[in-house]
């Protein structure tokens, strides 16, 4: 069967359908009205095809604020298996933290993110990721606009030519510059919440009121 | 049901009371139940007679002030770990005070439903409650409390005592040792030191005509200048110096800094021709413990963290307040605070040396640029800074070189905490364009002389205010005779330098309005550094420059010496000299108002009298800029 046809989308589960549904609320330009949803993921490694999502976690930050017990983390029950990178995550693949099929994870992720303008540092990757098992689970391409916090930081520095900056900022750069403590670093979640931080410490540094200040 | 940020959250709390009386259990439950807030800085927590909210707060990072609305007055500051806005919850009252963001900060709000019931159930917790309740501190254990030094002042104390100790009244001894001229040196030796005194009063009729010291005795009569036998006449100091006994405290200091003495007399109406009732020394000043210079100076010197620093420096900024209220001469004041932020900075790198596990390979200069550099920082603005270091073997300068930024990312960060923001444009020792060798430094310096572009007379303008603050005095001597070397060969420079300064737009238009910001986050606003403050610095720099004199850094001073050296343009330079202190004074005022680098200015908050002061400054401003033009003939540089 054509793989476009409107028939073919009519058999995607409910959770799918009632995601979409969320996209026809138009969303505030207020920044203070607006719920972002910071996410981060633990990955197996970086092809996009091989690897594999351990662990995702995100927060929402809504008007300066974030709620503790309305944050995000689930962790993947895993087939592929990197032996390189759980050094990085300390992610063993039988650990003790409970953990759900990669369907289960996307099914609550996309619950938990609704319509909300989704936060990363260099959050392509992680949409990729998701987009990726969304694909591998035979599911369209999330909808979410997105923020990069690196591009957003680099939008607080001076353009000078002269003197010589960075390209790339990593997280580890932002969380010395706003000294964020960097304890949980390597932990969807932890890192998630540097990102919060360092999103909130731009944004008032930019001084932006309106959304589509961010996207500019 | 813990989540790694509720235990990131734990684990904070777990260090501060009370949450450290709670077992990890109950701990990691309340933590999750916590909400993190942001508050940007100037931003209210809960306003004065506010409904208490359903939750208290703890600071993560930033701090907190309590303050009585409507008064500038701070009561309370609260810093990281710090518990606030707890007991309106317990008492079911109002918010007593105004809890505002001092600066950029976090704050964990936790529910009072969930903490009630451990209060209740933990005797340790219940105790730690009382007491900060009685004793009306954030954190009655911790002893940086105790004392009432630098902001962290406790409410009633500061209500009672030292509210601002500067503006009351010193207290001096009234019980006055004198003897008259005739009085032998040895008899008032005797005398002082029977009535354990540091100085004598002479008087003659009942008035004070000198004083004795145990100063004068040292210098005059030990070494055998004047013999034992001699008479108080022949030794005093005089005339002497007196002031009125409703001297406070600031006025007193003032006084005893601007005359370099010790001891000042206090008389009936302040003048040689009544009778003296007491006598104020340095001692009395230093026991009236408060936010005062030489004890924060001391203060800092002692400090071993940045985090006591930054409580330092609030104590600083305390201070500046209450000169600035006083109307204490600008000239006086800007050295003050600059020879405390000085000295912190210092400190900072004191630290972060002694933080540092590997000796230096050789001599290094620390180098404040910018408004440090010239003295004029009295808000807490961005750090400018740069490393010079001496010279080494090609092979060895890129090891030396991270040895250096090592050492410039450590002193940055500790300059962060401490309070000076990051330079946005990465004007830091801690980048490598600006931690360099000697020879790197006058070839680039050389090489901006000869290169006047737009880039390179903005870097210059921004680095030829160095100041050394640390290390090796003779590295930055040597590099300012290189950079005078290559000025003088090349005088084309100061042409571009002297364009560069005319290049900040006019403060005023046509009409003599002010020109506001017509867009950006600023819109309507007037940028007093870019359009008032800037051109006259600017000025100063090149006209001093042109000069071939390094030394003087400050504005003011920059006018008064070349008031000096061009007797027939002294008037303007003195004109500028004052528009410049006025201005700092301006700006310095509108940053403590609005607790932020008080670079721009809402004009419908000015009354008429304001208005009027800075328009005066345009004119002058105005002059300044049509000098340079003309001296430098920068009409005929292709702008």
């Amino acid at each position: 069967m054509w793989p476009f046809s409107k028939k073919r989308q009519q058999e995607f589960p409910d959770f799918w359908w009632s995601y979409e549904a969320h996209f026809k609320e138009k969303l505030s330009d207020d920044i203070h009205k607006s719920t972002f949803v910071v996410l981060d993921t633990e990955t197996t490694g970086f092809s996009l095809i091989k690897d594999r999502m351990l662990c995702i976690g995100a927060l929402k930050l809504l008007d300066n604020i974030i709620v503790v017990k309305d944050s995000f983390e689930v962790y993947i029950t895993q087939e592929h298996y990197n032996s390189e990178s759980t050094e990085i995550h300390g992610i063993l693949r039988k650990s003790k933290r409970a953990r759900v099929s990669e369907l289960e994870a996307l099914k609550a992720f996309l619950k938990y993110a609704k319509n909300h303008v989704l936060v990363g540092h260099h959050v392509m990757f992680d949409i990729n990721m998701i987009n990726a098992a969304l694909k591998r689970n035979g599911l369209p391409k999330l909808k979410n606009q997105t923020l990069d916090t690196e591009r957003l930081y680099s939008k607080t520095l001076l353009k000078s030519t002269v003197v010589q900056r960075k390209e790339r900022y990593t997280l580890d750069d932002l969380a010395k510059k706003f000294s964020i403590s960097r304890k949980d670093r390597h932990t969807a979640l932890g890192d998630a919440f540097i990102t919060a931080i360092a999103f909130l410490r731009i944004v008032e540094k930019l001084k932006s009121k309106k959304l589509k200040d961010l996207f500019r | 049901m813990k989540n790694t940020i509720s235990e990131r959250i734990a684990d904070f709390l777990k260090n501060y009371p009370p949450f450290n009386a709670m077992d990890s259990k109950q701990l990691e439950k309340l933590s999750l139940e916590v909400v993190i807030i942001h508050k940007e800085s100037n931003t209210i927590v809960f306003g004065e007679n506010e409904k208490p909210h359903e939750q208290f707060y703890v600071v993560n990072k930033g701090a907190i002030a309590l303050s009585k609305e409507g008064s500038s007055q701070i009561l309370d500051i609260c810093d990281e770990g710090d518990v606030f806005g707890l007991r309106p919850l317990l008492a079911h009252e109002n918010y007593k005070l105004e809890a505002k963001a001092y600066e950029e900060t976090i704050l964990y709000a936790i529910p009072i439903k969930d903490f009630k019931p451990l209060a209740l159930e933990n005797k340790r917790i219940g105790n730690f409650l009382i007491e900060s309740f009685a004793s009306n501190t954030g954190n009655p254990y911790s002893i940086k409390h105790r004392g009432k030094l630098y902001g962290t002042n406790n409410e009633e104390d500061q209500f009672s005592t030292n509210k601002i100790l500067d503006l009351q009244p010193i207290k001096y001894s009234t019980d006055l040792i004198s003897c008259n001229e005739g009085t032998k040196i040895k008899t008032i030796a005797n005398k002082m030191t029977k009535h354990n005194v540091s100085s004598i009063l002479v008087e003659k009729n009942n008035l004070p005509v000198g004083i004795i010291t145990d100063k004068d005795l040292r210098k005059k009569i030990a070494t055998g200048l004047f013999p034992i036998t001699a008479s108080a006449k022949t030794t005093m100091s005089t005339p002497i110096i007196t002031y009125p006994k409703d001297l406070t405290l600031a006025q007193s200091q003032m006084a005893m800094m601007k005359s370099n003495i010790s001891h000042l007399v206090l008389t009936e109406d302040g003048t040689t021709d009544s009778p003296a009732v007491g006598i104020l020394s340095k001692h009395d000043i230093m026991v009236a413990v408060g936010n005062n210079p030489a004890v924060l100076l001391r203060a800092i010197k002692r400090a071993t963290d940045f985090k006591r620093l930054r409580n330092i420096r609030h104590g600083i900024m305390n201070l500046l307040r209450g000169y600035l209220d006083q109307n204490i001469p600008l000239g006086l004041v800007s050295k003050i605070i600059s020879e405390l932020n000085d000295a912190s900075s210092k400190q900072v790198i004191e630290i972060a040396l002694s933080k540092m596990d590997e000796d230096l390979p050789v001599k290094f200069t620390w180098l404040s640029m910018g408004s440090q550099g010239r003295g004029e920082q009295l808000l807490n603005t961005d750090q400018d800074n740069a490393i010079i270091f001496e010279d080494v073997p090609e092979e060895e300068l890129e090891k030396t070189r991270n040895h250096f930024l090592k050492l410039g990312e450590s002193i940055t960060k500790g300059l962060n905490i401490i309070g000076f923001d990051y330079c946005p444009a990465d004007m830091m020792a801690s980048n490598r364009s600006w931690c360099r060798s000697l020879k790197e430094w006058k070839e680039i310096t050389a090489h901006w002389i000869h290169n006047p572009g737009s880039e390179e007379i903005l870097l210059s303008s921004i680095f030829f205010d160095y100041n050394v603050t640390f290390g090796e005095k003779a590295l930055a001597d040597e590099l300012s005779h290189s950079i005078f070397d290559h000025a003088n060969h090349y005088p084309q420079f100061f042409v571009h330098l002297a364009s560069g300064a005319l290049k900040n737009p006019s403060p005023s238009g046509f009409f003599r309005d002010f020109l506001v910001e017509q867009d950006g986050e600023h819109k309507d606003f007037f940028d007093l550094k870019l359009r008032a403050l800037m051109p006259i610095i600017d000025a100063a720099r090149v006209l001093i420059l042109s000069h071939s004199i390094k030394s003087i850094n400050n504005t003011a001073e920059r006018y008064e010496k070349l008031a000096e050296l061009e007797p027939n343009n002294k008037e303007l330079y003195l004109a500028c000299s004052y528009a410049s202190k006025a201005l700092l004074k301006f700006r310095t005022r509108q940053g403590l108002l609005h607790n932020d680098s008080g670079r721009y200015i809402a004009l419908d908050k000015l009354n008429k009298e304001e208005k009027i002061k800075l328009k005066r400054t345009f004119k002058t401003v105005k002059e300044i800029q049509s000098l340079i033009e003309i001296r430098f003939q920068v009409k005929n540089l292709i702008r």
